[in-house]
């Protein structure tokens, strides 16, 4: 099974890539473009019985270390 | 009294570290390496600068987990006095030893220069011997040095003067020029409840011989010294 987990920073934090990265895209005549906020990708390969239990453990791992709760917020998806 | 110095992968300050506390001080030094379980009789225990695990994932996210991170944990619960520089502060945020999370510098630089640093508070085993306003001038090299966190954890860390390092300039001032990446209240190091845990993101030990350009760093590590020294002798006089 495969577990997508998207780690991007809090609303309240300043992101200063993404600042510089819409800052970049205004130059290029991209004026559709709004806020741009980066983040982080990551794909699990997970041995779980059920879809709830990748979940489960791809949401505890990124409580323990692929999100840093004191910046960053995730979601999981599971494939 | 004996400075024990833990070695990451990827650590690049041990050895200044060591040289400090060794050369320097004329203290015993030692370095023990991540994956070991015990600080060997340590006194004092500096989590050194560096790039541990290459910084990736995040600053010090993985360093935190490594074996020796349980023996330090142990050693800051029982009031031993921790020194966590530069990325050793990251590491030690990550750890949740200290409060709060770097963020990338706010003009995406790495900066690496000599900034001013001023000394807010003096009740911590690392800055016992400066004086309250003594600015300091010592070096920073990081590139995530943005220290960042909740308005409820700042104003608790204001509330309970665990801010102990302010970037500044030469005359002390907290100015947004020069502040290098942007933190919050100009924050440059901070203590933990128990005070013995100190992080910041310059480098004293950089700075601890004229030849260096500054010794102005020598006094965090003279402070300990006179810190551990005294309650030796009152553990001492208390058997």
């Amino acid at each position: 099974m495969k577990a997508r987990v998207f780690v991007t920073l809090k609303p309240s934090v300043f992101d200063p890539q993404g600042q510089t990265i819409a800052d970049a895209l205004h130059s290029m005549g991209y004026a559709g473009i709004g806020d741009v906020r980066q983040g982080k990708y990551f794909e699990l390969d997970v041995t779980a019985k059920s879809a709830d239990q990748a979940r489960t453990l791809a949401s505890e791992v990124a409580d323990k270390l692929l999100a840093n709760p004191v910046i960053e917020s995730y979601r999981v998806e599971i494939e | 009294m004996k400075f024990t110095v833990v070695v990451f992968p990827g650590s690049n300050c041990d050895h200044d570290a060591y040289h400090t506390a060794k050369h320097v001080l004329g203290q015993e030094a030692e370095f023990v390496w991540h994956k070991e379980t015990t600080l060997k009789g340590a006194d004092v225990v500096v989590l050194p600068g560096g790039f541990s695990h290459g910084d990736y994932l995040r600053t010090g996210a993985i360093a935190r987990f490594s074996p020796i991170m349980t023996a330090v944990a142990q050693f800051a619960a029982a009031g031993g006095p921790v020194l966590g520089i530069c990325n050793g502060f990251q590491i030690l945020c990550e750890a949740g030893l200290l409060p709060g999370a770097m963020l990338r510098n706010r003009d995406l630089k790495f900066h690496c220069e000599h900034v001013g640093v001023r000394v807010d508070e003096t009740d911590t085993p690392f800055t016992s011997l400066a004086t309250k306003g003594q600015v300091l001038r010592i070096p920073i090299a990081h590139g995530e040095g943005n220290y960042f966190a909740d308005a409820d954890v700042i104003a608790d860390l204001e509330s309970s003067r665990r801010v102990i390092f302010r970037y500044c300039d030469s005359r002390g001032q907290t100015t947004d020029d020069a502040n290098p990446n942007g933190s919050v209240n100009s924050i440059a190091g901070i203590c933990s409840q128990g005070r013995n845990v100190v992080g910041l993101m310059p480098h004293p030990e950089r700075a601890c011989e004229p030849v260096l350009g500054s010794a102005d760093g020598l006094v965090l590590f003279q402070s300990v010294l006179s810190q551990v020294a005294a309650h030796g002798e009152m553990r001492t006089a208390a058997s």
